[in-house]
């Protein structure tokens, strides 16, 4: 703290080391990441150390049986005999694609809108911004039950649709920190020296206002697993024998009385998770809140 | 003559992430009836957290203690509930940044009664009434109209007006000010400092004045104290160290100041150096690596507050 | 301040036509339709289907003839339950899911902001993790788990019970129906609720002008109630109004689980058949609910922070 450096880039690191540092400080936040990349970790190379696919039946036991190591069914299987954890971990590869790329669409179209609107101003992000108040009244879980109604359950478009309804926050959030950057220093220095709108956008706006994004970030993906796993209930999540989380805690929960396992397995995984995700991206505003000391 | 505030080796800490940083180191000083005294130092140099502490508003991370005696009282050991008796009432604070000190969504009316009601007892016309006369006491125009307004209807200055009003309302006998002048207007700035003098006079308050620029204090603090990372640095009689500075930090702070009553137009100095992180103090002196009189015993041995000021040059020639 | 409001209705119209046709050419323009039967019918049958609900006209006409009937209040034929039309459908069932929606979020306002702040005002101590670690628990765990779970545990385990509830169903809204379907929906809102409330709390608390507050030697109740509370409520205000839109037109999943006949399970009914009217019906509905409720908190603002007032 003691020396201000005057330069745009070292004085960006040494604020993302200081968040880092702080970050690193917080408990429940360092926990929950080792968390999260061991869960990402597992449900990506799990199913190859498997003995079991995730949609191949037991034809010896279609039934649910409880965890048997002899048969390599480590956590049981469900009802018609597959097993569970290797539906389990595809189930989280899914889930957190499902949010990884939804959260991604919505990164994209809203960093691009917000920082747009608020670096160029005027009638641009009049145009923009009323746009996006417009979006904010379509009823959008309707609108996407439409769209997996009519387009059938597919999955590139699920992360679409959900990605589409979720950049509106990520727009508005940009839009506001962009009208705060606009007029430091850097920025009239970078205009000064002949920068293009384009090229100050690219290299001074969005990376200053990555840190806001990435809570936001953090805090998108879990909604999003949580939407995909409503989408499931509704029974418009992906198709048998495809699965995920969603898909999982659905069909447990409707095994709930006669065999909990079912339920407990994936609603574990997926609770942690989103625990988990909830944790980093409030340790992440606290790193990242120059407010807080 | 007793005094109203007496503050005896009173230290601040505060607890952060990475440990505990000391804000206020071994503070003494005191303010007699009617008298005003300026605390003058750098952001950082612990002159608010001196008073927060005395108040009983540190942050929830902070921790005093010392002797703060309140007419003879060690406001220190008293329960909040205690402490809430003498706030607001007999002893009150003015704060810095008047756009935000008060309540957004109450109206300023609203705001001046509660104090009354509270301390005093009064229903709701009386205070009505009496706040009232407070506003037209610091010269707010029109004040029956403004009872009815919400702050951010008031400019900045008429805003600092209505804290310390709402200072001055249950007739304190000690008024802390704490920059009230900074984030306004140098015309308004004199206005509100001439409010403070002439209720420091009419009402026989004791004042402090707490503030970075030496000009705001010149004409109103009988006495002054000099802080420096968490220390006083040099206290006396305003006069005296105005004239005599012994510190010389206090020198330095000086030749920043721009003054009306000189003719020649000279290039303003500033300090060099940073102001002293607290989690990293210099050793010895706190000031030594931006003084120009450094000795080597300064880097290793601090000096006592002796006779006045702390530092080890025995005569400060002062340099014109 | 009634210009403003009137703005917000008149702007509120043509962002509703937006809607409207983008659902109405969405639905019309994916193959498909609500007359694709598992059994193949004969073609003629299939073309009285459709000329009786108009769907052999060209697109755009069908388009102006339903804007047209809508101007006039009218919602259309349900394709699926014969004799009802949409807006017979909606009346049923809006009232069932509007009364749910409505419990829930005043059990979720009477317990997530008294939560909220009892949790701000303890910061970092044990009953502060007890209230966030609960109310993470509610964010985090799907309500259709919430809800089977509850039916487990009150239709089934506790059956022979004081404690018994119904399982299911609707009875027309008999008090002991109305108990978990309410409280499984107001679970999520709780916890989200307090959540916000302790973050803005604690943001609140740390404002200036508590500072005043508190150098007025004001009791601690009396900074929290009249001086940060209206500031801190401002949050759960914003959150409220797309989210009672939401919850006031039904949640599909606790409809479908307790079987209640309201708005949301008639949506999701409609969807899976692709009852064009019906759905096109509770989007209008939905949306126009949310334009509403977001000029209400406008409003609220207003009451809530003069400066908005001031404007």
């Amino acid at each position: 703290m003691s020396d201000v450096i005057f330069e745009g880039q070292p004085a960006g690191r040494s604020l993302w080391q200081d968040a880092w540092h702080r970050l690193s400080a917080n408990k429940a936040a360092v926990v929950s990441l080792v968390i999260l990349i061991v869960i990402a970790l597992v449900s990506i190379f799990g199913p190859y150390f498997l003995p079991w696919r995730y949609d191949e039946i037991d034809w010896n036991h279609v039934e649910a049986l409880p965890p048997n190591f002899a048969l390599g069914h480590y956590l049981g299987t469900d009802t018609v005999g597959r097993d569970l954890l290797a539906r389990t971990l595809m189930g989280g590869r899914v889930s957190l694609t499902v949010g990884l790329l939804a959260t991604s669409v919505a990164l994209i179209i809203g960093i691009t809108v917000g920082s747009i609107a608020g670096f160029v101003g005027a009638r641009v992000d009049q145009a923009l911004m009323r746009f996006v108040d417009i979006m904010y009244v379509v009823p959008f879980t309707f609108l996407v039950i439409i769209l997996m109604v009519m387009f059938g359950r597919n999955f590139v478009l699920m992360f679409i649709a959900i990605g589409a309804v979720e950049w509106l926050t990520m727009a508005r959030i940009v839009r506001g920190q962009t009208l705060t950057l606009k007029h430091k220093e850097f920025i009239d220095a970078a205009r000064a020296s002949g920068g293009s709108t384009t090229n100050i956008i690219l290299r001074h706006i969005i990376p200053n206002v990555l840190g806001v994004v990435i809570v936001y970030v953090t805090l998108t993906i879990p909604q999003v697993i949580l939407f995909e796993s409503f989408l499931s209930f509704l029974g418009l999540g992906v198709q048998e024998p495809m699965t995920s989380w969603g898909v999982l805690i659905n069909e447990g929960a409707a095994e709930l009385e006669i065999n909990p396992r079912t339920l407990i397995v994936p609603a574990a995984f997926m609770t942690i998770t989103l625990f988990c995700f909830n944790f980093l991206g409030d340790g992440l505003r606290d790193a990242l809140d120059p407010n807080d000391r | 003559m007793a005094n109203v505030l007496d503050i005896r080796n009173l230290n601040v800490h505060f607890s952060v992430r990475d440990g505990d940083v000391q804000a206020v180191s071994d503070v003494s000083l005191s303010v007699a009836k009617g008298e005003c005294l300026g605390i003058v130092g750098e952001s950082g140099s612990g002159k608010s957290q001196t008073f927060m502490a005395a108040m009983g508003l540190l942050a929830t991370n902070g921790r005093a203690t010392g002797e703060v005696n309140f007419h003879g009282q060690n406001v220190l050991t008293l329960s909040e509930s205690a402490r809430n008796t003498l706030r607001g009432n007999r002893m009150t604070m003015v704060f810095q940044d008047p756009m935000t000190s008060l309540t957004p969504h109450m109206r300023v009316g609203a705001q001046l009664t509660e104090v009354l009601q509270r301390h005093r007892g009064l229903d709701r016309t009386q205070a009505h009434q009496q706040a009232v006369a407070m506003l037209a006491r610091v010269h707010i125009p029109e004040a029956d109209r403004r009872m009815a307004m919400y702050p951010h209807e008031l400019s900045g200055g008429l805003r600092q007006r209505v804290m310390i009003a709402m200072a001055l309302l249950c007739g304190p006998e000690l008024l802390i000010a704490d920059e009230p002048t900074t984030a306004l207007d140098v015309t308004v700035q004199a206005q509100i400092l001439d409010v403070i003098r002439e209720m420091k006079d009419t009402l026989n308050t004791a004042v402090v004045l707490i503030t970075h620029d030496l000009g705001v204090i010149a004409g109103l603090a009988d006495h002054v104290a000099v802080m420096y990372a968490g220390r006083i640095v040099e206290t006396g009689a305003a006069r005296d160290i105005f004239m005599v500075p012994k510190h010389p930090y206090t020198q330095s702070l000086l030749a920043c100041t721009p003054r009306l009553d000189e003719v020649k137009r000279t290039s303003l100095t500033t300090i060099a150096g940073q102001p002293p992180n607290l989690e990293h103090l210099p050793t010895g002196c706190a000031f030594h690596p931006r003084c120009p009189y450094v000795m080597a015993r300064c880097r290793t041995e601090r000096p006592p507050l002796i006779g006045g000021k702390a530092c080890f040059l025995d005569q400060l020639s002062l340099a014109s | 301040m009634w210009s403003h409001l009137l703005r917000r209705v008149l702007i509120g119209i043509p962002t509703l036509w937006v809607i409207i046709t983008i659902c109405f050419f969405l639905m019309r323009l994916t193959p498909g339709g609500p007359f694709d039967f598992e059994a193949p019918v004969p073609p003629e049958i299939m073309a009285n289907l459709r000329a009786r609900y108009h769907l052999d006209e060209p697109l755009w006409q069908q388009y102006l003839s339903y804007i047209w009937h809508l101007l006039q209040g009218d919602l259309g034929p349900s394709f699926k339950e014969k004799d009802f039309t949409v807006g017979e459908l909606i009346a049923q069932s809006l009232p069932v899911s509007f009364q749910n929606g409505l419990s829930a979020m005043v059990l979720a306002l009477l317990i997530g902001i008294p939560a909220g702040i009892f949790a701000a005002l303890r910061q970092n101590k044990a009953s502060d993790y007890v209230v966030s670690g609960l109310s993470m628990t509610g964010i985090v765990v799907p309500t259709f788990v919430t809800s089977q779970l509850a039916i487990l545990i009150f239709g089934v385990w506790l059956k022979d019970t004081a404690f018994h509830l119904p399982a299911g169903g609707w009875d027309n809204g008999k008090f002991q129906n109305r108990i978990l379907p309410v409280i499984c929906l107001a679970l999520p809102y709780i916890a989200y609720i307090a959540r916000l409330m302790r973050g803005s709390m604690i943001e609140t608390l740390r404002a200036n002008f508590i500072r005043t507050a508190r150098a007025k030697g004001l009791p601690y109740h009396a900074i929290i109630v009249r001086h940060a509370l209206k500031t801190a409520l401002m949050p759960v205000v914003t959150y409220l109004g797309p989210t009672t839109a939401f919850i006031l037109t039904g949640s599909m999943v606790i409809e479908t689980i307790f079987q209640i006949p309201g708005i949301g399970r008639y949506f999701v009914l409609g969807a899976l058949n692709r009852n064009y009217t019906l759905v096109m019906g509770v989007t209008i509905v939905s949306a126009a609910l949310i334009i509403l409720m977001n000029i209400l908190v406008d409003l609220i603002y207003r009451v809530l922070d003069p400066k908005v007032r001031h404007e």
